[in-house]
C-alpha cells in the first residue's frame, strides 16, 4: 500500500498553482492529504504531479461577516471547531464538526478539502449545503463563486474545474431566530456515519415557524437541502409532532446498502434522527422548554 | 511495412512517459525528530511513516492499516496527533515531529503514560501501543483530569486487538494521576 511516484509541486502563489494544474492534465491538489493519501496509497488514483497548497500564504483565515462565516484551503477541521467566533456566529459549524473523523485526522485534514473531495459520508458538504454556502474558486481566470446547490454533481464529483482552486468557501449564517442541530449514528465515534442529518429551524417573533430545513449524510449522493417550511409554516416548534416530517425525510433521501449496513437500516436511522434533531432545535428555541 | 524509423516519435513519447509516470524525482528532506534535524535523500512518495522506519531506523512508530484507520502510526507534528501514513516526509519538513522514542525510550526514560500502560497492563502484544502513547500523551497536556468517558473517547481513534480496552481506558486515567502528581510541589 504504497502511492505510485509523482512529482511534488509546492507552490507559493495561487497563480502559481493554478498554472500547475493547467499545464499537467492528471495533477491533483494535496491539501491535508487525509483523503487523498488513502486513495493514493490503495492506487485508486494515480496522478503525475501533486500540488501542496501548504506553502501558499493568505488560506489559513476564518473571517466571520454578518452574513457569512468565511474558511479558507488551509483552515483544518481542528482549527475551524476551536474557532470561537466562528462558533458564536453559526453554532452548527461545531456541532457536525465534532463528528467529523477522529482527533488525528482532523488535527491535519481541511474543512475545504472535505468539500472539494465531496464525499456524501462528509458531513460538511451538508453543512455547506444547509447553510446555502458558497465555494470561491480561483482558476486561470481569476475568481469565480459556485452556490453550493450548484456544486455537488455526484458522488465525489463537483462542477470545479480541472485547473482549479478553491480558495475559501462561505458558509452562510442563519437569520435570527435560528436555532440548529446535528446528529449522526456511526459504528464507532470518529467513522463516517450509517446516517446523519444537520437541521436548521427558524421562528419570528411570536414564537411561530417560519422556516424549517435538513440536509443529510450518507443518506443522499449528493448533499442538498430538504425544505419542510410548507408543511410546518405557523406551527410552535415544541407543539410539533415531529414524525410529520418522516414521510417526506423518507422520499429525499436515496439510502444504499454497504459492508456495514443495509439501505433500510440507513432509512430508518435517518427517519429517526431526523426526528429526534428536529426535536432538539425546537427545545433549544429562547420559547423551548430547555 | 513501417519502416522503424517511423517508430521513433512514438519512442521519444513513450520514454517521455514513462519518465513521467514511472520513475521517482527525489527531494533532500530535512525533518526535526524528537529534538534534531535528519536530512535524507528521499523520493516524494515517501511517507512520513516509512521515513522515520527506513530511512531514519526509528521503528517506534508502527505500520498497520497504512490508510488512516488504526492508528498505529500515530506521532505528533508540532506536538500535535497525526498520522505518519497519511503525510509524506516532503510534508513534514517545516514541522516538529515526536515519536514514541521521543517520549520516552528505556525502562528509566519512561514518561508518565508509558509508565502507566506498565502498570494497568495497557498492552499485550504492544503493536498498536506507540499509537496509544503519543495520541495520549498530547491529549493530557490539554485535558489534565479526564473523566472515563472522556479516556474512552480519546482512544476512540486507535485499535488494539488484544485487550479489548478496558485497561487502555485505566491507563489514561492513571496516567493523568502520574502526570498530576509529578506536577504538584514537593
Ligand atoms: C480514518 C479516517 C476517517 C475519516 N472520517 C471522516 C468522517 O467521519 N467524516 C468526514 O467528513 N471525513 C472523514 N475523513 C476525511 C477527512 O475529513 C479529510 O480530511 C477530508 O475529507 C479531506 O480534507 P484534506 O485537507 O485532507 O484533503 P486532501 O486529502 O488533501 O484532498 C481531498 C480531495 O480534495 C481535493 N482538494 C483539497 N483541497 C482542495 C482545494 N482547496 N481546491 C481544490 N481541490 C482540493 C484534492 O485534490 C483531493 O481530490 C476521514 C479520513 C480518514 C483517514
Ligand atoms: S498505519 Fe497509519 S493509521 Fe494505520
Ligand atoms: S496490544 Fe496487541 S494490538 Fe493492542
Amino acid at each position: 500500500m504504497k502511492p505510485g511516484p509523482f512529482r511534488y509541486l509546492a507552490p507559493t502563489t495561487l497563480e502559481e498553482a493554478v498554472r500547475a494544474l493547467g499545464e499537467h492534465p492528471d495533477a491533483k491538489v494535496l491539501a491535508g492529504g487525509q483523503s487523498l493519501i488513502p486513495v493514493l496509497s490503495m492506487r485508486l488514483a494515480r496522478p503525475t504531479h501533486l500540488v501542496d497548497l501548504a506553502g501558499i500564504a493568505g488560506l489559513g483565515e476564518v473571517e466571520v461577516s454578518d452574513e457569512w462565516v468565511r474558511v479558507g484551503a488551509l483552515v483544518t477541521h481542528a482549527r475551524l471547531l476551536a474557532d470561537e467566533d466562528g462558533y458564536a456566529a453559526l453554532p452548527l459549524l461545531r456541532q457536525a464538526l465534532r463528528n467529523v473523523a477522529h482527533p488525528a485526522i482532523r488535527n491535519r485534514g481541511t474543512t475545504v478539502g472535505s468539500i472539494a473531495h465531496a464525499d456524501a459520508a462528509g458531513e460538511m458538504p451538508s453543512i455547506l449545503a444547509i447553510t446555502d454556502g458558497v465555494v470561491e474558486a480561483f482558476g486561470p481566470q481569476g475568481r469565480r463563486e459556485i452556490p453550493a446547490s450548484e456544486f455537488f454533481a455526484g458522488a465525489l464529483e463537483t462542477t470545479l474545474a480541472h485547473d482549479e482552486v478553491i480558495e475559501a468557501v462561505r458558509f452562510g449564517r442563519f437569520p435570527g431566530g435560528t436555532t440548529t442541530a446535528f446528529l449522526e449514528s456511526a459504528r464507532r465515534k470518529g467513522d463516517y456515519a450509517m446516517a446523519g442529518v444537520a437541521v436548521a429551524l427558524t421562528v419570528d417573533e411570536s414564537g411561530q415557524i417560519t422556516s424549517a430545513r435538513a440536509s443529510f449524510v450518507s443518506v443522499t449522493d449528493v448533499p442538498g437541502v430538504l425544505d419542510l417550511t410548507g408543511a410546518l409554516a405557523g406551527r410552535i416548534p415544541t407543539d410539533v409532532d415531529w414524525s410529520v416530517i418522516d414521510d417526506a425525510v423518507q422520499d429525499h433521501i436515496e439510502p444504499e446498502a454497504d459492508i456495514h449496513v443495509s439501505a433500510e437500516y440507513r432509512a430508518h436511522l435517518a427517519g429517526e434522527l431526523a426526528r429526534r434533531a428536529f426535536a432538539q432545535a425546537a427545545a433549544t428555541h429562547p420559547g423551548g422548554n430547555s | 511495412m513501417t519502416e522503424l524509423s517511423d517508430l521513433s516519435p512514438l519512442r521519444a513519447g513513450a520514454a517521455a512517459l514513462a519518465d513521467n509516470l514511472l520513475t521517482d524525482e527525489l527531494h533532500e528532506v530535512t525533518v526535526n525528530v524528537n529534538g534534531a534535524a535528519h536530512t535524507r535523500t528521499v523520493p516524494a512518495r515517501r511517507l512520513l511513516s516509512d521515513f522515520l522506519r527506513h530511512d531514519l531506523r526509528l521503528t517506534g512508530t508502527h505500520v498497520g492499516c497504512e490508510h488512516g484507520v488504526c492508528g498505529a502510526c500515530t506521532v505528533l507534528v508540532d506536538g500535535a496527533p497525526a498520522r505518519a501514513c497519511l503525510m509524506f516526509a516532503v510534508q513534514a519538513q517545516s514541522h516538529e515531529v515526536t515519536t514514541v522514542e521521543g517520549l520516552g525510550s528505556s525502562a528509566d526514560s519512561m514518561n508518565h503514560v508509558q509508565q502507566a500502560f506498565a502498570e494497568c497492563h495497557g498492552l499485550q502484544c504492544g503493536f498498536c501501543t506507540p499509537g496509544f502513547i503519543t495520541t495520549i500523551t498530547s491529549f493530557l497536556e490539554e485535558n489534565p483530569d479526564p473523566t472515563e468517558e472522556e479516556a474512552r473517547e480519546v482512544v476512540s481513534g486507535n485499535l488494539c486487538r488484544c485487550t479489548g480496552y478496558q485497561n487502555i481506558v485505566k491507563s489514561v486515567l492513571r496516567a493523568a494521576e502520574l502526570k498530576r502528581e509529578a506536577g504538584e510541589p514537593a
